[in-house]
């Protein structure tokens, strides 16, 4: 597991509004590891959930480039799965179909693999739900199914949980770790949670805004499960912290959550 | 007609306004561009059909060329024909319409304001909705013959319903918070009328107001081709009756138009007295 | 039981019976909205019987019931009726599939929106019922003019919210089509399509309603057979009843039908939130 499978070369993003040019990424560099776990954190404006769109192909309007297992990114795909903030599913699919997608469910081995993926995300009985009837928890795990179904090489998650209440944003973390501890899928995680960046991550990628870059990468060393009261949990939190707080000129309110 | 959809067309506004002299270029040959595409298809017909008529392909009995058509609106509007006719149609949609909508209007607002009102009158109301209004037309032919009257009671009939359901369901509408606020602001009655509920109802209100409009115009196409003496639709009747096909399209046309420029006008006032609102859609 | 029988005005006097026993039946909502037909039919019916309107322009309801049933048993009234519900369909199905298919074509293309609809909307502005006396002048007072004039009225609807339907779709959607790599069709099968539905089906029913309007006037304007030529042709000979018959009947069916769309619809809609459908 030490090869790395995604590499970030010096990106970086520019947005050119009206007459203002913002500088959302700047000679940013990352390599990532075939099966690990990566956050990236940073207030807003940092160039998290852009970077995000760049390895996934979605934005294309980079300098540098970003390379999955040796080849450059030019367009999205299977092989790079996107979970966004939103769970995105078709309301006038049932679970089951949603997964799916445009594979058909009358084919045995599609029928058995997404029957073992409602079974990971922990939904099963929900096959023929529609999404009207699912929480929003419930459609996020169904949005990552459907994500998993294509084997990705990567799975990218653009703040899958941030519009979820407190405990089940928990259990969604819990959830995730279990997918991830079962087929192993590099996850390039994006949040401002700080909390959530230490529980999920192997390395917690810190972004600094303006201009987007990174500002330091802290190593987390904690075997799974991680506890969130416990006293290197603390620790880690406080280290990640001051690297925020480690700044020379004043920065404007960020949005943290701590 | 515009929308958001995933297509890959940006508004040029995004397009960055580094060279402010190209873009405006660009802006022309855009909507050049697409004027040209809309007015192909037309042309072609037009042309088509001239170059049929010209070399006698299609019977001038059954299908003028363009040429003549033309030829025959200056006529008409030589001997007066045409004004006069026109005059008279849209008197008789202008009375309808003033009548059935100012009714509707008022009923509208009638019903929305009083719920006691509205549950005796609104059932009643729907269940009339119910019939076709031109199916209407023997009964009122019987009862009022074939005169004015008659013609427009029938557009009266047809402008009535979209003032009325427009009406009242803009004020049904009116955002509760809003009233709670003049409430707690402590309005006198008269105030959150005028201040409130009407400017609320607007949209809806003016809604109504084109789609009635509509309605009176089609109405009164209706009524004057199933029988009368006078107006566009005894035009086309005389064109039917004497063999002459040009004043049928001249009316068909000049329904057309008329139609279209009212609309068009309405739409104006729309977008002048909606200039408030972010969520108004045309 | 005492909202009812108090609002009417009978709190202690005698049983208040029939109020309580008429507000167990239907609500108020419902006896108010009544009210006004109700009495409509009563005042009318005794003025007629009292000779105090003119019988033949203003029929009793009992009259008009009667007639009724005198045009059902001598099967003058299906056979007519037949003859309209055929021509209406006709109409509805040609001008409703072309408005649907070229909605559905100019919503996926940008380019054909640019060249077909500036014509369409030229055509729209036309009142369809203004052309009855052309296509009478090319088809004759045949079946084809009556049918094109309902297909004419039944297209545009269809058209328009076809088009409306397919470019609502939800961008966010795309989005996730594309990182998941549908291909065009598939994206067009099963995200354009299917969010276009709700629009669709209201194209539908408002098509159904124009063909329905369509179809009266039509024949009001001129044919030997229908529904339209029962009234026109009664209104000739001054049969009062049966036009009110037509009125009726051309009202019941209109409803029908939309009650029949709407019932298909919340099959199709079953997935619909129904905080956002009505």
């Amino acid at each position: 597991m030490a090869e790395s499978i995604l590499e970030i070369d010096n990106v970086s993003r520019v947005f050119v509004q009206n007459k203002s040019r913002v500088i959302a990424l700047d000679r940013v560099s990352l390599n990532v590891k075939r099966g690990e776990f990566i956050t990236l954190i940073g207030p807003s404006g940092c160039g998290k959930s852009t970077l995000l769109k760049i390895i996934a192909g979605l934005d294309t309007q980079h300098k540098g480039n970003v390379r999955l297992e040796g080849e450059e990114i030019a367009r999205p795909g299977i092989d790079k799965g996107f979970i966004f903030q939103e769970p995105r599913l078709f309301p006038w699919l049932t679970v089951e179909k949603n997964i799916a997608g445009d594979l058909s469910l009358r084919r045995p081995e599609i029928r058995e693999r997404v029957a073992e993926l409602i079974e990971l995300v922990r939904l099963k009985g929900f096959e023929k739900a529609y999404p009207k009837e699912l929480s929003g928890g419930m459609a996020q795990r169904v949005a990552i199914a459907r994500a998993l179904l294509r084997s990705p090489k990567v799975l990218l998650l653009d703040e899958p949980f941030g519009a979820l209440d407190a405990f089940t944003r928990s259990h969604m973390q819990e959830v995730l770790l279990e997918i991830w501890e079962k087929n192993r899928t590099t996850m390039i995680f994006v949040t401002h949670d700080i909390d959530e960046a230490i529980f999920l991550a192997n390395r917690v990628v810190i972004l600094k805004p303006r201009p987007g870059s990174i500002r330091g990468i802290v190593p987390i060393d904690l075997p799974y499960p991680r506890k969130k009261a416990s006293g290197s949990f603390q620790e880690l939190r406080v280290k990640i912290l001051s690297e925020f707080e480690k700044v020379d000129e004043p920065e404007p309110e960020s949005n943290f959550v701590i | 007609m515009e929308s958001n959809a995933g297509t890959l067309s940006r508004p040029l506004s995004e397009a960055g306004r580094a060279d402010a002299g190209a873009n405006i270029r660009d802006v022309w040959k855009e909507k050049g561009g697409t004027l040209a595409a809309g007015l192909l298809l037309p042309a072609i017909v037009i042309a088509v059909w001239q170059t049929a008529g010209s070399l006698g392909w299609i019977s001038p009995r059954f299908l003028p060329d363009p040429y003549t058509i033309l030829l025959t609106f200056r006529d008409l509007a030589a001997t007066g024909e045409l004004g006069a006719d026109l005059g008279i149609s849209l008197q008789r949609a202008a009375i309808g319409f003033l009548l059935g909508g100012s009714l509707g209007l008022l009923l509208g607002l009638l019903n929305g304001f009083s719920k006691l009102l509205d549950e005796l009158v609104d059932p009643t109301l729907q269940m009339i909705r119910l019939v076709p209004h031109l199916a209407v037309s023997p009964l009122i032919i019987l009862w009022l013959g074939f005169g004015e009257t008659s013609k427009v009671v029938m557009i009266a009939l047809g402008a009535f319903f979209p003032l009325y359901l427009n009406t009242h369901l803009g004020i049904r509408l009116v955002d509760r918070k809003l009233l709670e606020v003049s409430q707690v602001l402590d309005f006198p009655r008269r105030k959150v009328l005028s201040r409130l509920v009407l400017p609320a109802a607007l949209p809806n209100i003016l809604l109504g107001l084109r789609l009635s409009l509509a309605v009176s115009w089609l109405g009164l196409v209706v009524a004057e081709l199933i029988g009368s003496q006078s107006g566009i639709g005894f035009l086309i009747h005389m064109g039917k009756q004497d063999g002459v096909p040009a004043y049928i399209f001249v009316g068909v046309i000049l329904f057309a138009v008329v139609g279209k420029l009212v609309d068009s006008f309405v739409r104006l006032l729309e977008r002048q007295l909606l200039k408030w609102s972010d969520s108004y859609t045309g | 039981m005492q909202g009812p029988a108090q609002e009417t005005g009978a709190p202690n006097r005698g049983p208040g019976f029939t109020a309580e026993a008429l507000s167990r039946l239907a609500g108020r909502k419902t006896l108010l909205g009544a009210l006004i037909p109700v009495l409509l039919l009563i005042v009318w019916q005794f003025a007629s019987s009292k000779g105090w309107i003119d019988d033949i322009l203003y029929p009793a309801p009992t009259t008009i019931a009667s007639a009724f049933y005198d045009l059902v048993s001598s099967g003058t009234l299906w056979d007519n009726l037949r003859i309209s519900l055929a021509r209406a369909a006709a109409g509805f199905v040609l001008g409703g599939t072309a408005g649907l298919a070229l909605g559905v074509l100019v919503g996926l293309s940008r380019r054909s929106e640019k060249v077909l609809n500036p014509s369409v909307q030229m055509i729209r502005m036309i009142p369809h019922l203004a052309l009855v006396p052309l296509f009478v002048l090319w088809f004759g007072i045949g079946e084809t003019s009556k049918v094109l004039i309902i297909a004419k009225g039944a297209f545009f609807p269809l058209y328009i919210n076809a088009f409306i339907g397919i470019r609502n779709a939800d961008n966010k959607l795309f989005e996730v089509a594309k990182v998941l790599e549908y291909s065009r069709w598939t994206t067009i099968r099963m995200l354009v399509l299917p969010s276009a539905m709700p629009n669709m089906i209201l194209g539908t029913r408002v098509s159904l309603g124009l063909a329905w309007l369509g179809l009266v006037v039509a024949e009001l304007m001129g044919a030997t057979s229908g529904l339209g030529y029962l009234m026109s042709d009664a209104r000739q000979f001054s049969q009062t009843p049966i036009v009110f018959v037509g009125i009726v009947l051309f009202a019941a069916i209109g409803k029908l039908a939309d009650t029949g769309v709407q019932a298909v619809e919340r099959r199709l809609l079953n997935w619909q939130d129904s905080f956002k459908g009505q």
